[in-house]
């Protein structure tokens, strides 16, 4: 499988702030890629590296093939960017900016931006000042999502301000835009979008990649929450390696338990016989809090 | 009925004032003292240079009658009441720092009304227990307190000078009351618009069309009695005159203006919602035809265009048809017809008006284009640059749809004022064209040093503005007081040829051509190599 872009160690620094530490990010053709982190650890950033905005210190950055810095205006005709924050002319109507974008990069489907403008129910002949946030970003997408020719769409905290019709409507077009091949990397704090939408994803933190993979694989890598009621007390489940929190109460268990090591709490509760059983895999809010809160991150790792 | 007592209504609708005030002075610490330094700088070290320039009464005398004896002159700086060294001062500073005043005040108002709602900063401070009058007065106040410590270093640096306190006091409060009518029309303006950019546009046309006037009145009558004198309020602030017969009656007309401006502008605040205006945003068409970053540009400046041509072309028949009166200077004094000749560089004095005015318009046609350049500036930081440059679009071709505007907009804003010139003179069509074109490659140099500053070094970017002042203020003000050749010779239209009238020198007009290109050379190359945004 190829990658749509790959980025190894890339620096970029603001004056004395370091944005970007030796990040790493590889986007596979055709995936819808997760790219996570909390507030300024640099998402934005390497977005605008990733669009030639900004130009990369150090590091190597490759996408669709080309440089991003030096070919910008051959590669932006096949991608379509939809900023967090779209700030539009006052005195310009939708219509006129969603067209304006079309135009700059290789056109629109006519048809598509009619039927886009239908789903996400924009009046393109509304002036840009008085847009409130959501329908501001709605110019943006539907521009963006009927882009002819595009093969990758950078979308950078595109829902926000968006209501929660509006936000599955945003779904369902990520999801036409992956059948039709496109590659998507999607930067988002919404984690059951993520969830829902992402094939992989990659979460850094102070400029840096901290993980990067599957959901399957993170999940992984963290605990499973097990609940179960036994026909007899439980027997030296806790000693087992890789548990975590038990609380016993008569026949009832409740525990965490490393995922790797689930095989042998699950013998151990079979030899007590399992009246009932709930495991709940780790959420992505979980994976997340793991990595993003600073102290009590490290102390869950080494814990 | 609410088990909850509402507020009366009324009370409180001031709530928040004084925090607002706080945040107005602290966000302007910098801005407002150096417009009152400078300004009040300029008005007190006056009194300085009239004395070295015409020590006796006699000379002062004379300068008087010669430069208040044509209607051209008196146009443009307005009718000498007194001969005294003050009243010098008054007539030759006072009627410019005036003018800056009003400039400045306008700036403030907007600033912190219009500005803030426009950005969505308002919203924020209005959900705070804030009432619904407080940020207009507390933008008002802050007119107030510059314009009162103008008035102040105004009096205070020319009370001692001068020797004559009630004169000073008088030119003070002028020139302080003149700031706040114009702060009170663009605390109007401010509630008509949504735009920011035009309410601070529509009270620039009030200021503009209040010194056409005064121009107007001055030119037809020796002593601004003239009815449209009466209509403008620069024409009240001149009829203080001060050092003079010191009126009370024009300084009360400004000073209730200011005051029903203000109180109209909180009238018509209270009866709008946050961000809106009284006048409406219209729907526009749901497709675009802008198919190219040129095409977007242009439709972003053409307004602004249009707008410059017209003040252009309006002018020049002004200045035109004031110029047949020049021949009516009493020639004799030396001194006049040096200063004259410093300014338009000619023996024949209807050439030499023409080539002033020429020069005139170039320096404000500098404005045009370095606020023209500073579009890519607005642009990018606010953000709405990105998606552009996110499309096939270069940063060259995105810079040069608004630097063509910038240039070639220059061209057209100069040759209308030329056509204005010519057609209000009557004759000499073609050299008075010919000599607005020579002031292109000034024009251009200064947009071309923002050009460079917004290339290479973006978070100075503003500083164009200053460069473009500091020539200004020295090609406008630096013949008349005397300053020496070298001093002239820093802003680039100390270098043009005076025509038309003298002989055209090709050197300088190429020699600037080529720098502007070179200063446009290396902010495009900077643009290229730095981050965006």
């Amino acid at each position: 499988m190829t990658n749509a872009l790959s980025v190894a160690g890339l620096h970029k620094s603001f004056g004395r702030t370091h944005a970007l530490d030796g990040l790493d990010l590889d986007v596979r053709s055709g995936e819808v890629h997760g790219f996570l982190g909390p507030n300024g650890s640099g998402k934005s950033t390497t977005i605008r590296v990733l669009l030639g905005l900004l130009r990369a210190d150090s590091g190597a950055v490759q996408l669709l093939g080309g440089d991003p810095w030096r070919d910008a205006v051959a590669l932006h005709r096949r991608i379509a960017y939809v900023p967090g924050d779209v700030t539009l002319w006052r005195n310009l109507s939708g219509g006129e900016v969603i067209d304006l974008y079309g135009k700059l990069r290789g056109g629109l489907d006519p048809a598509r931006r009619a039927e886009l403008i239908e789903r996400f129910e924009l009046d393109p002949t509304k002036k840009g000042r008085t847009y409130s946030k959501g329908n501001r970003q709605k110019v943006a997408l539907v521009a963006a999502f009927a882009a002819r020719d595009v093969d990758l769409l950078i979308l950078d905290e595109p829902t926000s301000g968006l209501d929660p019709l509006m936000e599955s409507v945003f779904q369902r077009c990520v999801e036409e835009a992956r059948d039709a091949g496109r590659t998507v990397l999607l930067s988002s704090h919404i984690l059951s979008e993520v969830e829902t939408l992402c094939d992989r994803v990659s979460i850094i933190r102070q400029g840096r990649t901290v993980e990067t993979g599957s959901l399957a694989d993170l999940r992984h890598l963290t605990r499973t929450s097990i609940s179960a009621e036994l026909a007899s007390a439980p027997n030296g489940v806790a000693t087992l390696p890789g548990v975590h929190d038990v609380d016993v109460q008569g026949n009832r268990v409740r525990l965490q338990v490393d995922t790797d090591k689930l095989d042998a709490v699950l013998s151990a509760l079979t030899s007590s016989g399992v009246r009932s059983l709930t495991s709940t895999p780790p959420t992505l809010e979980e994976l997340f809090l793991r990595h993003y809160s600073d102290e009590t991150g490290e102390e869950a790792l080494v814990r | 009925m609410s088990a909850v007592a509402a507020p009366a209504a009324g009370k409180r609708q001031l709530a928040g004032l004084a925090t607002l005030l706080k945040l107005a002075l602290r966000r302007d610490r910098i801005m407002l003292p150096v417009w009152v330094l400078v300004l009040g700088v300029t008005m007190s070290s006056g009194a300085g240079t009239v004395d070295e320039l015409y020590g006796t009464a006699a000379e002062r005398a004379k300068v008087a009658a010669s430069m208040t004896g044509s209607g051209s002159l008196r146009a443009l700086y307005g009718s000498v009441f007194d001969t005294s060294v003050g009243g010098l001062v008054a007539w030759r500073l006072g009627g410019f720092v005036a003018l800056m005043a009003g400039a400045m005040s306008l700036i403030i108002v907007v600033r912190h009304t219009r500005e803030e709602e426009e950005t969505g900063r308002q919203e924020m401070l209005s959900a705070g227990t804030l009432g619904r009058r407080a940020p207009l007065a507390a933008a008002l106040l802050t007119a107030l307190i510059a314009n009162t410590a103008l008035a102040l270093v105004t009096f205070a640096g020319l009370a001692s000078s001068t020797q004559d306190a009630t004169g000073s006091l008088a030119l003070g409060l002028g020139i302080g009351a003149t700031g706040m009518f114009f702060a009170g029309v663009a605390a109007v303006t401010a509630q008509l618009s949504e735009s920011a950019r035009l309410a601070k546009g529509l009270a620039v046309a009030v200021l503009g069309t209040s010194f056409v006037l005064r121009a107007a009145g001055d030119a037809a009558t020796t002593d601004s009695s003239s009815v449209l004198n009466w209509l403008s309020p620069l024409g009240w602030t001149a009829n203080i005159r001060p050092y003079a017969d010191e009126r009370a009656l024009p300084l009360i007309l400004l000073l209730a203006g200011a005051a029903l401006l203000a109180w109209a502008a909180q009238i018509l605040a209270a009866r709008r919602d946050v961000g809106m205006s009284f006048l409406p945003a219209r729907p526009g068409p749901a497709t675009g035809r802008l198919t190219s970053a040129y095409a977007l540009a242009l439709r972003l400046q053409r307004g602004t265009v249009a707008a410059w041509a017209a003040g252009f072309l309006a002018c020049g028949l002004l200045f035109g048809g004031m110029t047949g009166g020049v021949t009516d200077l009493v020639g004799g004094n030396a001194k006049t017809a040096e200063i004259f000749q410093r300014m338009g560089g000619n023996k024949a004095l209807d050439e030499a008006f023409l080539a002033a005015m020429v020069g005139m318009l170039g320096m404000v046609a500098a404005l045009y284009a370095v606020g023209s350049v500073l579009r890519l500036h607005a642009e990018e930081t606010s953000g709405r640059a990105e998606p552009v440059l996110a499309g096939a679009v270069g940063r060259l071709r995105w810079a040069a749809g608004h630097l063509v505007i910038a240039f070639g907009g220059s061209v057209l804003v100069l040759l209308c004022g030329g056509l204005g010139l010519a057609l209000g003179y009557g004759k000499s069509f073609g050299p008075v064209l010919g000599a607005c074109l020579v002031q292109v490659p000034a024009v251009w140099t200064l947009a071309g040093l923002a050009v460079l500053l917004h290339g290479v070094v973006p978070s100075l970017t503003q500083a164009a503005w200053g460069l473009t002042g500091l020539c200004l203020a020295v090609g406008w003000i630096g013949p008349v007081i005397g300053a020496p050749d070298a001093l002239l010779r820093i802003s680039p239209f100390g270098h043009l040829p005076k025509v038309p009238g003298a002989e055209m020198a090709w050197t300088p007009v190429l020699a600037l051509t080529a720098v502007a290109a070179a200063l446009v050379g290396a902010g495009l190359a900077g643009l290229r190599r730095r981050d965006v945004g």
